[in-house]
């Protein structure tokens, strides 16, 4: 067992398709059921193994706001660049944030004009330049949700335990729950289920997710990365949408349990406060992000180095945002592939291997007037 | 920025780090969060930290369903297999 090739098998799959599209069929309905992945992960893998194309036009999966890099606000990214042009600091963050553009430029850009910007693989990474470099300023743009955040809340209590004054955070971390609530309050989008993060469930339990049958009726399946998983999932869910049950369907057994990691919950617990965060494409959410806590103060990067930013600017024509809330797929913006493209980025979600509109754009086969037709056809 | 990648245990020192092979390449990772990791057992890798100990049963159990499906899709297509 290597836990990778055995759920790629595609005999297997195949199967599993012939199932799903065979549940889907007897539930009839003038519509795809719709799905949303929410995780940027399962975004990549099934643009990559070709299952959107596979499963429509019974399925439809609509991709969602789980691509942390994605829905940073660009304010909150202006503020990161300028702290990273301050004298002296040393920014480090993980490889996706640098390329992407704030209002004015990325990281990458603030890198080109002096300033020191690192990226690193872990949040350890970090932590290592912080001993090796005593005299300056350290700061760690910690960006990601429930699956990274307590890394970084490791790294920092790790930084305490060492008394290594030079080490900080900047914390745009998020709480993926309260975004999926936010998509099913505003009722842009008709879904029809949800397949649940893994990894962040490998954190915070599949049980975290129990509020979606419970006050939205609305079927839940966690699920794992490989076709073999995202598959499962989707069958779950489309028996959960015909027999008219919803419930949470934990079909990542494996990795995740229902109660989550307790060491992990207790690091996030300790190190963060929940509070108010901006999400791009959404605006502030209540009790989404994670902050420093107060006993932190001094390793919060925000409060150690307050810089002044002009209000933040969106590229314009981008559709990022709705792409995010999931009111559109990536090919319905104007931008996609005439303009904007991997090389060329002009939003967020172009720029990060998890970004919906790099997944279409490097792997989706189907094009821009066959989206327009199924949304016709489908009244989206 | 969620990706995690299940890797096999090699060793693990007196601080809790584990050595890991990822890509071929060996890394040191954190077990600060599953410190009931023992080397031989394959880890969610996440950011340098391993974040889940995954469970053999489980993954063994979601095989065998996916092949119990298989059992069955074979027996309805049988009989129009005979058809053709």
């Amino acid at each position: 067992m290597k836990y990778i090739d055995e759920f790629r098998d595609p005999a297997l799959a195949r199967n599993v398709i012939a199932q799903i599209q065979h549940d889907a069929a007897a539930r009839g309905g003038a519509r795809p059921i719709r799905l949303m992945e929410f995780c940027g992960g399962h975004t990549h893998a099934i643009s990559r193994f070709g299952l959107r194309e596979l499963l429509a036009p019974a399925i439809e999966l609509r991709s969602g706001p789980g691509c942390p890099v994605c829905v940073t606000a660009s304010a909150d990214l202006d503020r990161a660049i300028a702290l990273a042009d301050a004298p002296g600091v040393i920014l480090a963050t993980f490889g996706d944030m640098v390329r992407v553009p704030g209002s004015a430029g990325t990281l990458y850009d603030a890198r080109g004009r002096g300033a020191d910007v690192r990226i690193v693989y872990s949040p350890l990474d970090a932590l290592e330049i912080a001993r090796r470099n005593p005299q300056r300023p350290v700061v760690f743009l910690g960006v990601g949700f429930e699956t990274t955040a307590p890394g970084i809340a490791a790294a920092l209590l790790q930084a305490e335990a060492e008394a290594l004054p030079n080490f900080s955070v900047l914390s745009l971390h998020k709480l993926t729950p309260p975004a999926m609530r936010a998509i099913l309050d505003a009722g842009e989008v008709a879904l029809d289920g949800i397949i649940g993060p893994g990894h962040v469930s490998a954190v915070s339990g599949s049980a975290a997710w129990d509020f979606l049958p419970r006050e939205y009726a609305i079927p839940c399946a966690v699920a794992g990365f490989e076709p073999l998983d995202i598959l499962s999932a989707i069958g779950a869910l489309v028996q959960a949408v015909v027999e008219g049950k919803p419930a949470v369907i934990n079909t990542y057994a494996r990795g995740v349990r229902p109660e989550g990691n307790r060491v992990a919950q207790q690091l996030l617990a300790q190190v963060f406060a929940v509070g108010p965060a901006d999400w791009r494409g959404f605006g502030a959410i209540p009790a989404s992000g994670l902050a420093l806590c107060e006993t932190f103060a001094h390793r919060n990067a925000a409060l150690r180095f307050p810089v002044a930013v002009t209000p933040a600017r969106e590229p314009p024509g981008c559709r990022c945002g709705d792409v995010l809330r999931g009111v559109i797929a990536p090919p319905e913006c104007a931008l996609f592939r005439r303009v904007c493209s991997p090389r060329n980025p002009t939003g967020p979600c172009m720029v990060s291997a998890e970004g919906a509109c790099a997944a279409y754009f490097q792997f989706e086969r189907l094009d821009v007037e066959t989206f327009e037709r199924s949304n016709v056809s489908t009244g989206a | 920025m969620c990706l995690a990648i299940p890797t096999q245990i090699v060793a693990i020192d007196e601080q809790h780090t584990a050595t890991v092979t990822l890509g071929g390449v060996e890394r040191r990772i954190s077990l600060v969060m599953t410190p009931e990791a023992q080397v031989g057992d394959y880890v969610l890798v996440h950011t340098g930290y391993a974040i889940a100990v995954l469970d053999p049963d489980e993954a063994q159990a979601s095989l065998e369903a996916f092949a119990a499906l298989a059992a069955i899709q074979e027996e309805l297509d049988q009989p129009a297999d005979e058809i053709y």
